[in-house]
């Protein structure tokens, strides 16, 4: 139960020359349900990247399952922020998700019914199975979103990274889009990027703060200060604002009962 | 039309034509979803510093032609893959410059006065046997290329960053499809000139994507599409006695306009009847 799926060491990374990350580590244990917030820029999209082997960090060591990132990293099921990439395209629900079944070293079979038959099961487990034959830009962004973690549940995936989710998704839907993916941790680790912690504060069980730097906090529990401490107000002093308009008191996230 | 195809250069250019339908059918598909026309349109007229160099030096139409364009295609699949940012800017240089050097070097050929305008428009009416048998091969190639790879290009094409992390070997990918490209562009050129090549690789695959439920039904309505602009054109050119790559350019250039307006108009009235309909329902609720 308590294995660990994704290690990070010390992890460094720059883009051109700028800082993005650094002396990272965390340890992504097997059943936890992470929400990773920050400011934007904050590096919590690279660090996702970073996991998944499309960036190589600068310095410091990732370890997915142990093994390296090339070789373990289709076990992690990533669902990207832009769910409004490539709409015109031609390509059915059910397509996308059968990608998610794609296996280069084996070529044959791949369309088998057999494959099928998953991909339409986990869409109805994101409850869009009525949607397999529209074309995936005719869905609304909600909708989208759930195909492509369909996609990435067919992958059969150790844990799940999902990058700022909700963002086309309106307040109703969010709740039970929260609830739905709180029913997928049961079996499935999973690490959500969010920007609002009101909405996922009571289905996560522990909260990683990135901005540069990361801190990791098993309780879920996260203080007013602490917030303020992860979102330095400089000469943007956008935080307060978003502070103020969520209406955090000093503790902004319940106690995790479970 | 029927009595055109008594004669047997009109039957070897409906045959050019077709075979040039559904190759630009299949790779057009890929060209429209991958964006990369602008890349299609560089190594297109890069092929001109081929046919420069092929006859300077003496050397066979094909192997300097295609030489040239899949060197060229090549770089700028690296470019494109390295600095995706400013690939359009480089692939430019090289489609300017290539073109250029294929002129010069035509002028610096003693004796050879090429007419230009022949690679332009092409010269379906005059398609020996034999390039409709090289065509062939190449659209058996590309159909095979296609068919084999047909999951890993869907999903690079889609989705590229998914496709990385399922292990897909995109780099290898990526170079072999614009090297299928640059061989399927020499290929049509030759038979009906840059401006069809470009024509058919983009209208045809632009109108059907809309209505095509995944890439091989696009590939299928891209080809048929092109067919009948091909006939159709070549049915006009006889008819009235119009240069034939210019009258199929043309009808698929006019589908095109028309597709387009059409297409505006539904939607523009789809839009109004929905907001006809809202501002209906809250008047309603409101009373």
């Amino acid at each position: 139960m308590e294995d660990s799926i994704v290690e990070l060491k010390d992890v460094w990374f720059a883009y051109n020359g700028q800082t993005v990350l650094e002396e990272v580590s965390l340890d992504i244990r097997q059943g936890d349900f992470i929400a990773m917030i920050g400011p934007n820029g904050g590096g919590k999209t690279t660090l996702l990247k970073l996991m998944l082997g499309l960036l190589k960090p600068d310095r410091g060591s990732i370890r997915v399952l142990g093994d390296s990132t090339e070789k373990a990293s289709y076990h992690i099921g990533y669902v990207s922020q832009d769910v409004h990439i490539n709409r015109s395209f031609p390509i059915t629900a059910v397509d996308v998700v059968l990608m998610g079944k794609l296996e280069p070293s084996k070529r044959w079979g791949r369309s088998s019914p057999q494959n099928r038959q998953e991909a339409l099961a986990a869409l109805e487990r994101m409850e869009v199975n009525a949607f397999a034959d529209r074309k995936i830009g005719e869905l609304s962004g909600g909708q989208r979103q759930r195909v492509f973690i369909a996609r990435a549940l067919v992958t059969q995936p150790k844990l799940l990274l999902l990058d700022e989710p909700t963002a086309s998704i309106d307040a109703k839907g969010q709740a039970e889009f929260y609830r739905t993916l709180k029913a997928l941790n049961k079996d499935i680790t999973i690490l959500v990027v969010s920007h609002d912690l009101v909405a996922i504060s009571t289905y996560v069980k522990s909260v990683a703060c990135v901005n540069k730097q990361l801190h990791y906090h098993h309780q879920a529990e996260i203080t007013g200060e602490m917030l303020e401490e992860m979102y330095p107000c400089t000469d943007e002093e956008v935080c307060p604002v978003e502070l103020i308009a969520h209406g955090l008191p000093h503790r902004v996230l319940k106690h995790h009962q479970d | 039309m029927l009595e055109a195809l008594q004669y047997e250069f009109m039957r070897n250019a409906l045959a050019a034509g077709l075979l040039a339908s559904v190759i630009c059918g299949i790779m057009g598909t890929l060209v429209v979803v991958n964006r990369i026309v602008f890349l299609s349109g560089g190594i297109a007229h890069a092929a001109y510093g081929g046919i420069g160099l092929s006859f300077f030096f003496g050397w066979p139409y094909l192997v300097g032609t295609l030489g040239f364009s899949f060197t060229a295609a090549m770089v700028m699949a690296a470019v494109s893959l390295k600095a995706k940012h400013r690939a359009d800017t480089i692939i430019g240089v090289i489609w300017a410059t290539g073109m250029a050097c294929g002129i010069i070097l035509l002028d610096l050929t003693p004796g050879y006065n090429v007419d230009l305008m022949s690679y332009l428009f092409g010269s379906i009416l005059t398609v020996p046997g034999s390039d409709l048998w090289i065509m062939l091969v190449v659209g058996v190639l590309i159909a095979g290329f296609v068919i084999w790879f047909y999951q890993d290009l869907l999903a690079i094409s889609y989705d590229e960053e998914f496709a990385r992390i399922r292990g897909v070997p995109i780099r290898a990918l990526y170079f072999g499809l614009i090297g299928m490209l640059a061989v399927t562009i020499v290929m049509v050129i030759q038979v009906v000139g840059l401006i069809l090549v470009i024509a058919l690789l983009t209208i045809p695959p632009f109108i059907v994507e809309k209505y095509a439920k995944s890439l091989f039904q696009m590939m299928l309505g891209s080809s048929l599409l092109g067919a009948v602009f091909t006939i159709s054109g070549l049915w006009l050119s006889y008819a009235f006695n119009l240069t034939s790559g210019a009258s199929i350019i043309l009808v698929a250039g006019f589908a095109f306009f028309l597709y387009y307006f059409v297409d505006r108009l539904i939607m523009g009235r789809r839009r109004h009847s929905k907001s006809v309909r809202t501002a209906n329902r809250q008047h309603s609720t409101r009373a």
